[in-house]
């Protein structure tokens, strides 16, 4: 039962009020395969109460389908699958207490907005005045309260986004699950939809539950992320401990930018790497184990090739190429044995460093992390 | 597009211009012709001898074509009726699932199309043959070929196109909508009820549209399924023309011309208030009931 | 999609309900849900499948078999003694020669209109949306128009006192005798078809990415080349397709020599017919059927193959 871990002084979210000691939602033991292919594999894990849980990884890696799972448009092949304590695993999706905003919104084109959100209530044959009521209030937490008559063409990519999800929330959902939500829009609306998204999660305290492949995402907005490659899970956990301390080398390279320097375990404090260097590392691994030294490029320290590194680990290379970001330049540095990339931030301070110059890269022993897979 | 030069320009322009406007003169000459001359009062259809309604009036007074008309219309209406609610069932069936014999099934709907409609009518001949023999021998009736057996084949052929456009329909939905709905809490009925059938409406009603002109048009299929007695418009006007071109078949034409025509506007305005986009042709372009029995 | 119904459906509203038994997550489950979901695929089918099968498979069949039956001296048909009587009667040469009158007309007819309807579908490709919806419903019009009455129309045409024959007479030609020709036939023929032939190569050029055009122009490739070698190919299932939609109903015509052509030129259809109301050769009829049917399958076959699209 993961806990939720905030890293700003906010209180915890509010808890909804059914059953808080369970999970909202817990897979035991999920396989799914689709004649000889295993989708997902034997994957197990638990989604807090009021969570916001994102399933990250490459495309293929089994993240939709296990999402499709807990929405019951499909059915695990093995394993049990919960919903606070309920087992749901074989129900069809319209007898399960959770909702989805489907990647390309789905809004039915032939229905106007108000038909469009007030479908799962009319379903439910909840009383047209409720459903009136209901709907205006679920377009106006979305702040679309009066585009009601219009039809779904009419409507801009963010808009229709967001009224599918007005159409999901409508229905009071234990769990909201969002099928890549922010794929199809551009950079700055998606930035905005990130930060609405997480708001409109806290102010209601349902558990949300979202899948993308883009790991930038799931850092800004998540509480906990599984990450996930050819239908296994890798690792859960928040996004601090993802990016701190990956898992194993797939963990390490997709989320975010990393060096891998490879090394073998020396002793219970010190890592070897390729070119003889030692590095000062508890890694609590066997003498002998190889291993993979995680440096970000931003946690490494660029300069001319005589400065002082005293105290630090580091290394000689020449700078291969040098990448203009705006608000950052990358140096790609060659080494004997492999290229690294250094990421320096653009103050009006910073060295000015050219091609093909000898430099030396450094880093704080305490900034990285090491993995044997 | 405007500037692209994929436009044709220049002389290719002109020769291509011309083209299109020659092949429209050459659909619509026959036509406006026939029209004009349904007016003719004269004996010799293609000469013109000042105006008159007199052969509409013909048209009207005459019993044998009256009553063609009606059987026309009666088999037209059941077998749009019944191959529209087939047609759109095997679409379904074919489109959103899959079962054993599936193939063969759908090899099975794409014989009638593109059958050469002399064969199908062999083909109901011999079977009503056959078939009221062996009904009549075990029952003890004296049924014949009529109006039964006609709409009977009219159904056989027109099943299969009206499933080509609910098919091409269906396909081009996003089946994420009928998930959708079950996740908002929609029964498998209610989902089709709510949001498969509205969206697949416009083809179930081109197809139905088609499976009308089909039957309405129909000639040889008709006149072999058909018995002493029962006649519909177009096999009596075949007829009528095998023994000579008269006026009054001219003003026959005119009005099934008419009529048709009609459908098909009235069908491209059904279509633009459907669609909320520029009305496509009735049946979507690439789309093409085929072959044979539009109206050999 | 794999859907089953659960065997305790908990009530409508959501919260506070009783925890309900459901069936356990495995593969015999989903195999079962998957089994049950293709018989609902069955049934739906069944009424169209059941209705084909009983009155078109059937029948197909019955065409078949008596393909092999003999006809006797009153003109009925034997079915017991099985021979290939009819199917020999093919090879006679009064049988050829109107297998290769039809197989000619029917070539005549797809390649006129190929030629004609291809400049046109591009024109219609390359006009603004507006423009080519109007366009389009003006080609829709004859499209759906009644099939006789067209055919109608140029027996009138074509008809020695007729307008055009006035026409051809006033400028000194004489009066047209076209009418019971080949070439009346072949006129009804393109008439009658040619707007399958535009609407499905219509559709193929206005697949093909125009940039592709601009491409070649680009390359300096002349209209020509540029149709040859871009246009052309890119739109070969347009062509195949058009072509197909043309030949089939072309080859098996019956009311359009009927009415154009004479009794000189007898054509497949109209002999297949006489077996059958006048020559009371059912056999003979039935093997013409029959083959026919199975050239026209080929030509289908083919045109599958070739990679094209649903019809």
């Amino acid at each position: 039962m993961g806990t939720t871990v905030t890293d700003t002084a906010e209180t915890e979210p509010p808890v909804s009020d059914d059953r808080p000691g369970e999970s909202a939602v817990g897979i035991r033991g999920i396989t799914k395969r689709f004649g000889d292919v295993v989708a997902v594999d034997d994957i197990s894990l638990d989604i807090a109460n009021g969570e916001f849980f994102a399933l990250l990884g490459p495309s293929g890696c089994g993240k939709t389908t296990t999402l499709r799972m807990i929405a019951g448009l499909e059915f695990p092949t093995e394993g049990s699958l919960t919903i606070f304590g309920q087992e749901v695993g074989t129900l069809p999706p319209n007898k399960r207490p959770v909702n989805t905003v489907f990647q390309n919104y789905a809004l039915f084109p032939h229905l106007d907005i108000n038909d469009n959100v007030g479908f799962g209530l009319k379903m439910k044959k909840v009383k047209k005045q409720e459903i009136a009521s209901r709907v205006d209030e679920a377009l106006a937490m979305v702040r679309l309260t009066h585009m009601g008559k219009r039809r779904p063409t009419q409507l801009s990519g963010g808009q229709q986004q967001r009224i599918a999800l007005a159409r999901a929330l409508v229905n009071r959902p234990k769990v909201l699950l969002l099928d890549e939500p922010l794929g199809a829009l551009d950079l700055k609306l998606r930035q905005e939809m990130q930060s609405e998204l997480k708001s409109l999660q806290r102010e209601l305290g349902i558990t949300f539950v979202f899948v993308t492949h883009d790991q930038e995402e799931a850092l800004t907005m998540s509480d906990r992320i599984a990450v996930m490659d050819r239908g296994q899970l890798l690792q859960v956990d928040p996004p601090e401990a993802i990016y701190e301390r990956p898992a194993n080398r797939f963990v390490a390279d997709f989320i975010g930018q990393t060096n891998l320097l490879e090394g073998t375990v020396q002793d219970a404090t010190t890592v070897c790497l390729l070119n003889g260097a030692r590095i000062p590392l508890e890694s609590g691994l066997a003498v002998g184990t190889q291993v993979a030294v995680i440096l970000r490029p931003e946690r490494a320290t660029i300069e001319p090739r005589d400065a002082a590194t005293a105290g630090r680990s580091s290394v000689d290379g020449v700078i291969r190429s040098i990448t203009y970001l705006g608000n950052a330049i990358v140096y790609r540095v060659g080494l004997d044995w492999m290229e690294l990339d250094v990421r320096e931030e653009n103050r009006p301070d910073s060295h000015r460093l050219d091609v093909g110059e000898d430099v030396v890269v450094s880093w704080d022993d305490r900034a990285v992390a090491v993995v044997s897979e | 597009m405007s500037d692209s030069t994929a436009r044709p320009r220049g002389k290719t322009k002109w020769l291509l211009s011309a083209n299109a406007v020659a092949v429209y003169l050459f659909f619509y000459a026959p036509i406006i012709l026939l029209f004009v001359f349904s007016f003719s009062d004269n004996r010799n259809v293609g000469t013109w001898g000042g105006f008159t309604l007199g052969w509409y009036r013909d048209f009207a007074d005459n019993e044998p074509i009256q009553d063609a008309i009606w059987v026309s219309l009666r088999v037209a209406f059941i077998t749009t009726v019944v191959s529209v609610v087939l047609g759109t069932m095997a679409a379904l069936a074919l489109e959103r699932f899959k079962f054993r014999g599936q193939r063969v099934f759908d090899a099975l709907l794409y014989l009638p199309i593109i059958i050469p409609d002399v064969t199908m009518a062999v083909m109901m001949l011999l079977f009503f043959s056959q078939g009221l023999d062996i009904v009549n021998g075990l029952f003890g009736t004296q049924a014949g070929k009529g109006l039964t057996t006609i709409t009977l084949s009219h159904i056989a052929f027109c099943i299969s196109f009206v499933s080509v456009v609910v098919r091409a329909r269906l396909n081009g939905m996003d089946d994420r909508l009928e998930e959708a709905a079950l996740d908002l809490y929609a029964t498998r009925w209610k989902t089709f009820r709510h949001v498969t059938l509205p969206l697949i409406a416009p083809g179930v009603a081109g197809g139905a549209l088609l499976a009308l002109t089909l039957s309405l048009d129909d000639v040889v299929v008709t006149q072999f399924a058909a018995g002493p007695g029962s006649t519909t418009l177009p096999v009596y006007v075949f007829g009528l023309i095998r023994r000579g071109v008269t006026p009054l078949i001219n003003a026959v034409s005119v009005v099934m011309l008419a009529a048709s025509i009609l459908l098909v506007l009235l069908s491209v305005l059904l279509q633009r208030r459907g669609d909320n986009a520029p009305a496509a042709p009735a049946v979507p372009a690439g789309e093409q009931p085929s072959v044979n029995t539009i109206n050999q | 999609m794999t859907i089953a119904e659960a065997p305790a459906p908990p009530p409508e509203a959501v919260d506070d309900e009783p925890i309900v038994e459901v069936a356990a997550a495995t593969p015999e489950f989903e195999r079962a849900a998957a089994k049950a979901e293709s018989r609902r695929g069955f049934l739906i089918a069944l009424p169209a499948y059941g209705y084909l099968v009983l009155f078109f498979a059937i029948p197909l069949v019955i065409v078949a078999i008596y393909s092999f039956g003999t006809r006797n001296r009153f003109g009925d048909t034997e079915l017991s003694g099985w021979n290939l009587d009819a199917y020999r009667k093919l090879t006679e040469p009064l049988l050829r020669d109107i297998l290769f009158r039809s197989l000619w007309l029917a070539i005549l007819t797809t390649v006129i209109c190929l030629v004609v309807a291809y400049p046109f579908a591009y024109f219609l490709a390359t006009r603004t949306p507006t423009i080519r919806n109007i366009m389009l419903v003006f080609v829709m019009i004859p499209f759906w128009s009644n099939f006789l009455v067209r055919n109608f129309a140029w027996r009138v045409i074509l008809g020695t006192d007729g307008p055009l024959s006035t026409a051809t007479s006033a400028v000194g030609l004489g009066d047209t005798r076209i009418l019971f020709t080949p070439t009346a036939v072949v006129l009804g023929l393109v008439y009658g078809f040619l707007p399958f032939m535009i609407l499905p190569l219509y559709a193929a050029i206005e697949r093909i990415d125009l940039g592709l055009v601009e491409a070649s122009r680009d390359l300096y490739a002349s209209g020509w080349q540029t149709f040859r070698r871009v246009l052309l190919p890119l739109s070969m299932p347009g062509v195949i397709a058009g072509s197909i939609l043309v030949f089939i109903p072309s080859l098996g015509a019956y009311v359009t020599p009927e009415i154009l052509g004479g009794a000189k030129s007898t054509l497949l259809g109209s002999y297949i017919v006489t077996q059958f109301l006048t020559a009371r050769n059912w056999p003979v009829g039935a093997s013409l059927s029959f083959t026919l049917t199975v050239i026209m399958l080929f030509a289908t076959i083919l045109y599958f193959r070739k990679g094209g699209r649903t019809l």
